[in-house]
């Protein structure tokens, strides 16, 4: 009686320490989510009152908006590439710093400093620059006798330089997989080279598997941030995605057309169908996990 | 060591290479890599320096004639100029920062101490919270401010962390709370200390690794958040340092690069100074918890 008379109590002083986060998570998130989730389905246009059009909004993004298409595909594209060279750099750079190096504690940090300012604005402004007509590329390579034009300008390379964008904040990424490294017992290495086994052979078969958990946990949240680029493609193509489409993200089309052109329920729907492709990879992941993710206390 | 690579031929091999020049070969690739990363910021400084003719053809970092005119003439540029933006800054990142540190903090405590009804259920939908992409509760969030009349107010802004909306940093105070001893908050219970007492005498102050971490990226993520002010900010005199970069960037195009370097060097000046500051502790937050 008396322990539950006090654990009663307890759940209150709980509840009054959550109060704050409880009315967050209800108002600021499951409230809109629900909200978004009825808008999907309605022509929204802040003005006059949503009007129901069922999957309206879902069949004008397949099947009458080119635009979208072009989004999906170019932040498909992005994703596709910057998440797999964001993990390989990261984890090369964290192999090599691995090794009770000199200077380490410096090397981390100046690697690191990149991604806290990858997101700016600043340094979105300074790349337009490098990657400009006149700008530091052009001008190296042009030591080198090679011309070029303007590399956010031109359709087929502006995805590119925001690829370089995401690459050079590799930092974070680099830190998780070298507090992993660090937990590679040395005496599985040392087994594996007394049998016989080279650098190459011994990473592969001791250190990967090893790091499989933080592979798998930098590929998701690597992947979910992709997802939502924004800012670096906002700023260098002044928030048209252009040229030509050609870096017209996800969100950025989704800002354009929710905020910019009112459709809210248009964006709603983009929202959610963005969820559904990011649940469907995270339980994808999560799915495959079983096969490629080794757990130290298995077996 | 001929013996030994007898018995072992492949490990002997790989051995014979000298332990010095492979040293000097990783060093030598991470300084390479380093100075390609690093280049093009400190050439940006080196240009905000320089006489607007010189800014953009020059590769090098040096200059005979260093100025700070374009400080002078992009502090002033713009729409307004930059010690607005600059105040507006420090105000949403400041209000941003105890607002984090006030939900998140609560939170965590209760999640970490505290036994309550529904709270495997309420831990994971904290963890979903994480994963969700927040563009989903964008436009309805938009839709609610814009009927609360809070455009052009820092409200948008700022409430919702003081509702505990990142959820991130709620989780890695949990983790930090759930390091220490149970053991003090036993005896501060017996000195007849109650939930608020242990929470805000005992566990906050020991807590403040996992403070600090969160202040910090609550800094550096309000400085740089570039969509919040762009949708809730519409008036010059209520934006930020991004935004007025931004608009920089509109107004002058191409032709001030100068200044805009002044201005960018400026914004990043605070992120770099805080992290050198506190880089320990920023390192050792993403190392533990993933925070990026």
């Amino acid at each position: 009686m008396k322990n539950s008379e006090r654990t009663g109590r307890e759940g209150l002083t709980a509840y009054l320490f959550l109060s704050p986060w409880l009315a967050g998570i209800l108002l600021l998130t499951i409230g809109p989510m629900l909200y978004s989730a009825y808008l999907a389905f309605t022509d929204y246009d802040l003005l006059s009152a949503p009007r129901w059009i069922g999957l309206g909004n879902f069949r004008r993004m397949f099947s009458a908006d080119p635009r979208y298409l072009s989004s999906v595909r170019v932040t498909l594209v992005y994703v596709a590439v910057s998440v797999p060279l964001l993990l390989i750099v990261s984890m090369a750079l964290a192999l090599l710093l691995n090794k009770g190096i000199r200077f380490l504690s410096g090397y981390r940090a100046l690697f690191y400093l990149p991604s806290l300012m990858g997101a700016s604005v600043a340094i979105a402004v300074l790349w337009r620059q490098i990657f400009g007509g006149t700008g530091l590329v052009n001008q190296v390579l042009g030591l080198f006798g090679i011309k070029h034009g303007s590399w956010v300008g031109s359709p087929g390379t502006a995805l590119w330089t925001i690829v370089t964008l995401n690459l050079w904040a590799f930092g974070a990424t680099m830190i998780i997989f070298l507090a992993g490294l660090r937990q590679v017992p040395a005496e599985l290495h040392e087994a594996a080279a007394v049998d016989g086994a080279g650098p190459i052979r011994r990473f592969f078969s001791v250190t990967l598997p090893l790091m499989t958990p933080l592979i798998f946990f930098n590929l998701l949240l690597d992947t979910i941030h992709a997802f939502q680029a924004f800012t670096g493609a906002f700023v260098v193509s002044r928030g048209t995605g252009g040229p030509t489409d050609s870096t017209l993200f996800y969100t950025l089309y989704l800002y354009q057309q929710g905020f910019a052109e009112l459709k809210m329920g248009y964006a709603s729907a983009m929202a959610w169908a963005l969820v559904i492709v990011l649940a469907a990879f995270t339980g994808f992941l999560f799915l495959t996990a079983r096969r490629w993710v080794y757990y130290g206390d298995e077996r | 060591m001929t013996t030994l690579s007898i018995s072992r031929p492949l490990f002997g091999r790989r051995r014979t290479r000298s332990p010095i020049v492979t040293g000097l070969v990783r060093h030598a690739l991470l300084i390479a890599v380093l100075v390609v990363m690093l280049y093009p910021v400190v050439w940006m400084v080196a240009a905000s320096f320089r006489p607007s003719a010189e800014v953009m053809n020059s590769l090098g970092l040096f200059s005979r004639n260093y100025t700070l005119d374009n400080y002078k003439h992009g502090w002033s540029a713009g729409q307004l100029n930059f010690s607005r933006y600059f105040l507006n800054s420090i105000a949403i990142t400041a209000l941003s920062i105890a607002g984090n540190l006030f939900s998140c903090s609560l939170t965590a405590y209760a999640f970490a101490r505290l036994e309550f009804p529904f709270k495997r259920v309420l831990f994971g939908l904290l963890l979903a919270t994480m994963l969700l992409p927040y563009h989903v509760t964008l436009v309805p969030q938009y839709i609610l401010f814009n009927r609360l009349a809070w455009m052009n107010t820092y409200l948008p802004l700022v409430v919702p962390k003081w509702l505990g909306v990142e959820a991130f940093f709620i989780f890695l105070m949990v983790q930090f709370i759930r390091t220490l001893p149970r053991e003090l908050d036993d005896a501060a219970r017996i000195d007849g200390c109650g939930h608020w007492r242990t929470f805000s005498r005992i566990i906050m102050p020991l807590a403040l690794p996992a403070i600090g971490t969160t202040a910090l990226f609550t800094f550096i993520n309000s400085w740089n958040d570039f969509l919040g002010p762009l949708l809730y900010l519409n008036r010059p005199e209520l934006w930020t340092v991004s935004l007025g970069l931004n608009s920089f960037l509109d107004v002058t195009g191409e032709s001030a690069y100068g200044s805009l370097f002044a201005m960018s060097t400026l914004a990043l000046a605070p992120i770099v100074g805080f992290f050198l500051g506190a880089q320990k502790l920023l390192i050792e937050g993403v190392a533990t918890t993933g925070l990026k």
